[in-house]
């Protein structure tokens, strides 16, 4: 095990090189070199078309691929490493389980929750897939603190559900669901539960099997691996059962002209030349996390939001979405500058170097439901996030750019 | 690095605007929507003659778009639509491509917004007024 402190700054070369703050690790994290290193690697010693060649470097290209798939199995505590498909991103996970599972299974009259606290990722698909089937989603709000009631839900769940979709870790408020729970009463329904691991994958430890996910979904480009990879797991039985959502090579045993045999299971839905390069990177990502280890990331990145969240509940004017507890952020802290409009207050943060978010983060209804309580027409914030390589110094700078952003805006 | 877009007069127009509020004679209203941020304006001229009279707008959003706006509206009272159009034109053109220091000084207060041209995530917002209004009077000079 590494220990975890200011040096691990040594091994990402943007945060070595920039005297920036970058504080919007919820949008994507800055790779290490080890992550750089596999993926050169990779194209330097290893590259051809993975499955297709018999010759060996095709073999070695397999290898690498595989070998990330067992990785990915590993870290999430997938049964099987054929329960890992490799997609795009978390945003093309959820298309596909959308796309395949949604489409095949859900029929007229049907109902999708989904929680309001969602990213437009795990939203939009499930409005297309209700569109098309003629079947309903179903709004799961959450408190005006952010958590979620499980009552409520038991309340929405029925006959007709057959899908729901809820985040682990919100993009906004930062706050974990308590998945586990959500997981039995869905499955006492015989419904499937989709859970957005996006927010978490980097933060928490993730165990799919203990959670009780059907699927599991995450990008590794918020993960410290490069962008252009991400991971869907789904449940093995499940996805036997489910039709292929892209089509092509690669993803079937045999076509003759009348009949397609597709492969197995994941194959059959990684269509076309897959992103080895990609795999290998994110398999290094998930060794470089596991060099540290959860409890010690999760150690550091909690007493970085507790600073923020020190100096923020100085400020009056700074309202904090969520609270703040500590416990409810996984370093993510969104908030609002009375009498400034986030895009204003982002702006100064720019200005001044540092790296934050300002906007509706792609969860427009969240931020509409939230505004609601807040008393306010401002349908969005600002917000910051931190990641294992930020630094206490970091966070001061942020909160004395905060301290500042009124008296420059002339109030 | 230093803060050079919040200077004191986008403060002010943005705190204290002149203009932001609701216009009893206008005979043309116009909504303009920034999607990215959500700024969202409705602009209200009073025409007459082809001439503006008067303007104002109401509306929420960051202090570039509202800012914007108000010095828009200051510019443009007693303007024909020629006028105004050409000032919308140059205003673009300052932000998308770039102004020669004549047209700078033509466009007199809108100038300070300048600095937007090189900030992508900005430029929105800063015209959202502008290109409001041109939408507005567009079809309306050719009726005339
Ligand atoms: C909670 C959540 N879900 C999904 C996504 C989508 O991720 P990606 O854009 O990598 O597909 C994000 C990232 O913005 C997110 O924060």
């Amino acid at each position: 095990m590494r220990e975890l402190d200011d040096k691990v700054r040594e091994v990402f070369p943007i945060i070595k090189n920039n005297d920036i703050a970058y504080l919007d690790n919820g949008a994507t994290t800055q790779k290490p070199e080890c992550v750089l290193n596999a993926v050169k690697k990779y194209y330097n010693e290893e590259n051809a078309n993975p499955m297709r060649g018999i010759y060996e470097l095709s073999v070695a290209a397999t290898d690498a691929y595989e070998n990330a798939r067992e990785a990915a199995a590993e870290f999430i505590n997938a049964g099987d490493a054929s329960e890992i498909v490799f997609t795009r991103n978390a945003s093309e996970s959820v298309n596909l389980i959308a796309y395949s599972y949604g489409m095949s299974q859900v029929n007229e009259g049907d109902e999708i929750i989904v929680s309001t606290a969602e990213h437009h990722s795990n939203l939009l698909p499930w409005k297309h897939v209700a569109e098309v089937k003629k079947a309903k989603v179903v709004f799961y709000d959450p408190e005006p603190a952010g958590e979620f009631d499980i009552d409520k839900l038991s309340a929405l769940l029925s006959d007709k559900t057959k899908i729901v979709a809820i985040t682990q870790v919100s993009n906004v408020i930062g706050r974990i669901n308590d998945i586990k729970a959500i997981s039995k009463l869905v499955h006492e329904k015989g419904a499937v539960l989709v859970v957005d691991g996006a927010q978490a994958i980097a933060h928490i430890r993730v165990n799919v099997k203990d959670l009780g996910a059907d699927f599991y979904v995450f990008s590794g480009h918020k993960m410290y691996a490069p962008m252009g990879i991400g991971v869907m797991y789904g449940r093995k039985e499940l996805l036997e059962k489910m039709p292929p959502f892209l089509f092509g090579g690669e993803m079937i045993e045999s076509v003759t002209k009348e009949r397609t045999t597709y492969a197995e299971v994941p194959h059959k839905f990684e269509a076309g030349t897959v992103n080895v390069g990609g795999a290998v990177g994110l398999h290094a990502a998930m060794d470089f996390i596991k060099q540290y280890g959860f409890e010690q990331i999760v150690a550091r990145e909690n007493m970085l939001t507790s600073v923020a969240l020190d100096g923020m509940r100085e400020m009056p004017y700074v309202d904090i979405i969520g609270g703040d507890m500590v416990c409810n952020h996984h370093g993510i802290v969104a908030f609002r500058v009375e009498g400034v409009h986030p895009h204003d207050v982002a702006q100064v943060f720019a200005d001044a170097g540092v790296c934050v978010r300002a906007g509706h983060h792609c969860a427009e209804p969240l931020h509409r439901y939230l505004a609601q309580f807040a008393g306010t027409r401002i349908n969005s914030s600002t917000r910051m996030s931190i990641a294992m390589y930020n630094t206490v110094s970091e966070v001061e700078r942020f909160l004395d750019v905060l301290s500042s952003i009124r008296g420059l805006m002339g109030l | 690095m230093s803060s050079t877009l919040y200077n004191e007069i986008i403060n002010e127009h943005n705190l204290r605007p002149y203009h932001k509020q609701k216009l009893e004679n206008a005979n043309y209203t116009l909504e303009g929507v920034n999607p990215s941020c959500g700024d969202e304006i409705t602009l209200e001229l009073f025409i007459e003659d082809g001439i503006i009279k008067d303007a104002a707008y109401e509306g929420s959003g960051c202090a570039i778009s509202q800012a914007s706006a108000d010095i828009m509206a200051e510019m443009v009272i007693g303007k024909t639509l020629d006028e105004a159009t050409h000032l919308s034109n140059l205003f673009l053109k300052m932000i998308k491509e770039g102004v020669s220091e004549e047209e700078l000084e033509e466009l007199d207060e809108a100038g300070i917004l300048q600095s937007v041209s090189h900030m992508p995530a900005r430029v929105k917002c800063a015209v959202l007024g502008w290109r409001t209004m041109k939408e507005l009077i567009e079809p309306l000079k050719d009726n005339n």
